[in-house]
């Protein structure tokens, strides 16, 4: 067992993630805490032949992982707050346009510049609405550091798969940690890959299913002819103002993330069966939450722990599951309440939901979701 | 049984590398570790610590609670985080004045000075730390934190930091604490 062990950080396993699922391109403006992608991608990928671009800025950087994509190329960015928000009106070109990319947002104290070297989770809402426009994006948030691996191997696949940005909502306490890890063997990796078209003749960029269909991409520089523009355009890719083009692709993208929800729904659970109030927290957050819960376990009380892998699309069939029996629901987060608003959208009045918010720069101690929890009790 | 350490110091004292390899030499013993740290934006100077947890089961919260061991190499984290001890031991460098408000048990060892002097290097004041908080805990044998040492500190200077643990757990041996137990253990 110690054999395989290995003492790895949250961003390192991200980029080893990122790795086996065929990452080929990074283009990044190093920041805070965030860096480590960048500096292990441009050790690592010149190994394979991959490519490691440092931009003029993170506007560059998620252009550049967007052209690399055209190409038929799985290419990723890492960045934190400040330049999450500067790539957020290529987020929406990518959203619209099908590309797939994967951002990796160690989130870190905001707003601006804030607090550059402290935990936070206040980009939930920024992920999801960053941009303009109704948009379709996912988000997925690690617990821990194995899970920095798993989640952004599966952002890839879902960018692949579904053709659209996947985000993955680190924190500086998770990626800056290192903890022991044993990673799965390479070989039983199903590597992730977008589906292409055979053929240029009648290729259309645009062409699917209007209930949800993801359109076949044709790599650029390998004989294919699109045109591929932010503008509204029809299934040949030609810009288009007609109101049925528009509402017909808008209708297809929402459904392409709404009718596979469900499947996407990944999480945590522990004590949630029977339990009378339950946690519902993610990232690093959840850590503290999952300590107290145990306590409050051991002294008898029915306390439950719900973290949330998926953030968008927001797992609500799970949730209200999950917490069938639960009468009150804390939600922990180190933001002034981002989370808990989803969370009381999809309860719907079926549990007291309460908001526990921090915004110190520092991670919950276990003992503030503890007397939460004596409090709900 | 689960064990904290809180290794705190200034910006570029190398107290991550030192939590990163007491980390290390834990899992190589077959053992769960789990290491964070805390900074400020400066490169250089500035308060730097980090932290590391040590268990034979899951460790669901990353951070200490109540720390069995506080390195201090700086006048500013003792005075930070002296305080906060409860019933954990206190190393802290011997050039730091001591302060009767911090009530903790308390062992000042010549850290700095031994990098500086019987190493031969001030730079290597953090693998002395470590071979101190290793050396009282007593979690890993010297091999594996040779190991440790050997796979973590820069190309080149593995020699120099493998001494420099010698001279640690020398630091360790003489201060006439017993290995393996934190003042948690031991009656003040």
């Amino acid at each position: 067992m110690a054999e395989n062990a290995k003492l790895m950080q949250g961003n390192e396993a991200c980029t080893m993630g990122a790795i086996a699922a065929g990452l080929q391109f990074f283009a990044g403006y190093p920041i805070t805490p965030s860096t480590e992608i960048a500096e292990m991608c441009s050790e690592e990928l010149p190994k394979f032949g991959g490519k490691f671009i440092q931009m003029e800025d993170e506007i560059g950087s998620i252009a550049a992982c967007i052209g690399a994509s055209l190409t038929g190329k799985k290419a990723m960015t890492a960045t934190s707050g400040p330049g999450f928000s500067l790539m957020q009106e290529s987020i929406g070109y990518a959203s619209l346009c099908e590309i797939p990319v994967v951002i990796i947002n160690v989130q870190r104290m905001g707003p601006s510049t804030g607090m550059p070297t402290s935990p936070a989770q206040g980009d939930i809402m920024q992920a999801r609405w960053g941009t303009h426009g109704d948009h379709q994006v996912i988000a997925l948030a690690p617990g821990n550091v194995k899970e920095c691996f798993e989640l952004t191997f599966k952002a890839f696949e879902y960018a692949e798969t579904y053709r659209v940005p996947v985000i993955v909502l680190a924190d500086e306490v998770i990626s800056h940690m290192r903890e022991k890890v044993i990673l799965p063997n390479p070989s039983s990796y199903k590597i992730p890959m977008r589906a292409m078209p055979k053929n240029p003749a009648g290729y259309k960029p645009y062409g699917a299913d209007p209930d949800g269909g993801v359109p076949l991409m044709a790599p650029f520089g390998q004989g294919y002819r699109w045109h591929c523009t932010g503008l509204f355009h029809d299934e040949s890719g030609a810009p288009s103002g007609k109101a049925a083009v528009a509402e017909k692709l808008l209708h297809r993208l929402e459904r392409k993330i709404e009718k596979n929800a469900q499947a996407m729904e990944d999480y945590y659970a522990e004590s949630m069966d029977d339990c009378d109030v339950a946690v519902v927290s993610f990232g690093s957050s959840a850590m503290a939450a999952l300590s107290a819960v145990r306590r409050a376990r051991k002294e008898g009380k029915k306390a439950g722990m719900l973290r949330l892998k998926t953030i968008w699309p927001f797992p609500d069939q799970a949730l209200r599951r999950l917490c069938a029996s639960a009468k009150k629901i804390i939600v922990p987060e180190m933001n002034q309440g981002q989370l808990v608003l989803e969370v009381e959208r999809a309860i719907h009045g079926k549990a007291g939901v309460i908001k526990l918010g921090k915004v110190t720069g520092e991670l919950f101690h276990p003992d503030e979701i503890y007397r939460a929890l004596k409090e709900a009790f | 049984m689960r064990t904290e350490f809180r290794l705190s110091g200034s910006g570029g004292q190398g107290l991550l590398l030192a939590g990163i390899v007491l980390a290390e030499a834990a899992i190589l013993e077959g053992k769960n570790a789990v290491q964070t740290q805390s900074y400020g934006p400066e490169a250089r100077g500035g308060s730097s610590k980090a932290e590391v947890v040590i268990s034979e089961d899951e460790i669901d919260y990353p951070k200490a609670t109540n720390p069995d061991y506080l390195l201090a190499l700086t006048a500013d984290s003792y005075k930070t985080y002296g305080p906060l001890m409860k019933d954990g031991l206190i190393i802290v460098d011997s050039s730091v004045n001591l302060d009767s408000e911090i009530k903790a048990r308390t062992l000042p060892l010549p850290i700095l000075a031994a990098a500086a002097d019987t190493v031969g290097k001030k730079v290597t004041a953090n693998i002395v730390a470590l071979g101190v908080l290793a050396g009282l805990a007593g979690l890993a044998t010297r091999d594996t934190l040779r190991k440790a040492v050997t796979a973590r500190v820069p190309k080149g200077t593995e020699e120099l930091n493998l001494k420099a643990l010698d001279v640690g757990l020398g630091l360790a041996a003489q201060s006439g604490a017993p290995a393996g137990s934190s003042s948690k253990e031991i009656s003040p």
